[in-house]
């Protein structure tokens, strides 16, 4: 890529060619991953932002897990709604008034992001962290939930 | 047309280790150019940021704590980061810093004093 002078608005029409290190990521992404877990996350090429988003369980909690490089921690927002979970907040331009951006891959603005979870979870006990950039979003399982071993006697 | 950045592709390609292309924005900021790079999961330790023969080349190692359990849902990439600019000869590379913050990172390359505008005083 080269970066180059910013001369509005010819340059604009040619940003596509810009975003072409994303394609070859996202063709990559595309191929090694199973075909449903797609579903769910819209390109970022087109819908602009969309953060990544990775989901575990174990016995006691499901874990989300959220790419969200460059925040500040009162911008992001968990909620948790009829099963389903959902990250949403703004990044502000960090670009002061008076800077010209040269070349910029990278997006601001508002992002939502939702995901149905696989159990019941309980809410009240909810905990997330932030941390370099990735959020981790700890669910417990609801007991109801949980994997239970039940013990049978025989006589 | 000035070009100042430019990627190198082919040095990226040359290794066998698979790394992401990190996504990277250039703004102009007086005397310098700020280059922003998100690299997700990447703090201060696993950062590595050379500069030879004009060539910059970041390269971050993701430091995710593993999560006990079973992965039901996957979206991210495991790979490092790595990123290879190329830099014009407009930059002072001895005088480039570099900050992270919550995975994004800022590199600050100065402008080399002959490039500055400077006011010639008339007597």
């Amino acid at each position: 890529m080269s970066i180059i002078r910013y001369q509005p608005p010819q340059t604009l029409a040619f940003s596509g060619f810009d975003r072409l290190s994303n394609l070859r990521d996202e063709l990559d992404t595309l191929f090694e991953m199973p075909f449903w877990s797609n579903f769910g996350r819209q390109s970022q090429l087109f819908s602009g932002w969309s953060p990544a988003l990775d989901l575990y369980q174990n016995n006691d909690n499901v874990i989300a897990r959220v790419e969200l490089p460059g925040m500040r921690k009162e911008d992001i927002e968990i909620s948790l709604h009829d099963g389903m979970l959902t990250i949403n907040g703004e990044r502000k331009s960090e670009t002061p008034e008076g800077d010209k951006a040269e070349r910029t891959e990278r997006y601001v603005g508002k992002f939502r992001r939702s995901i149905s979870l696989p159990t019941q979870v309980d809410a009240n006990k909810v905990a997330a962290n932030y941390r370099d950039g990735i959020l981790t979003v700890t669910l417990p399982k609801a007991e109801e939930a949980k994997p239970k071993q039940i013990k049978v006697d025989v006589a | 047309m000035e070009t100042l950045v430019r990627e190198n592709r082919n040095a990226v390609q040359r290794r066998a280790e698979q790394f992401v292309t990190p996504v990277a924005s250039v703004v102009e900021d007086g005397d310098a150019y700020l280059l922003k790079v998100e690299m997700p999961g990447v703090n201060k330790e696993g950062l590595e940021i050379s500069v030879e023969n004009n060539e910059l080349t970041i390269t971050g190692r993701r430091d995710l704590a593993q999560i006990e359990g079973t992965l039901i849902h996957r979206e991210s990439r495991t790979e490092d980061f790595r990123r290879v600019f190329e830099l014009d000869p407009s930059i002072d590379t001895s005088k480039i810093s570099a900050r992270i913050d919550q995975g994004f990172l800022t590199l600050t390359l100065p402008k080399a004093e002959q490039v500055k505008p400077r006011k010639i005083a008339v007597s």
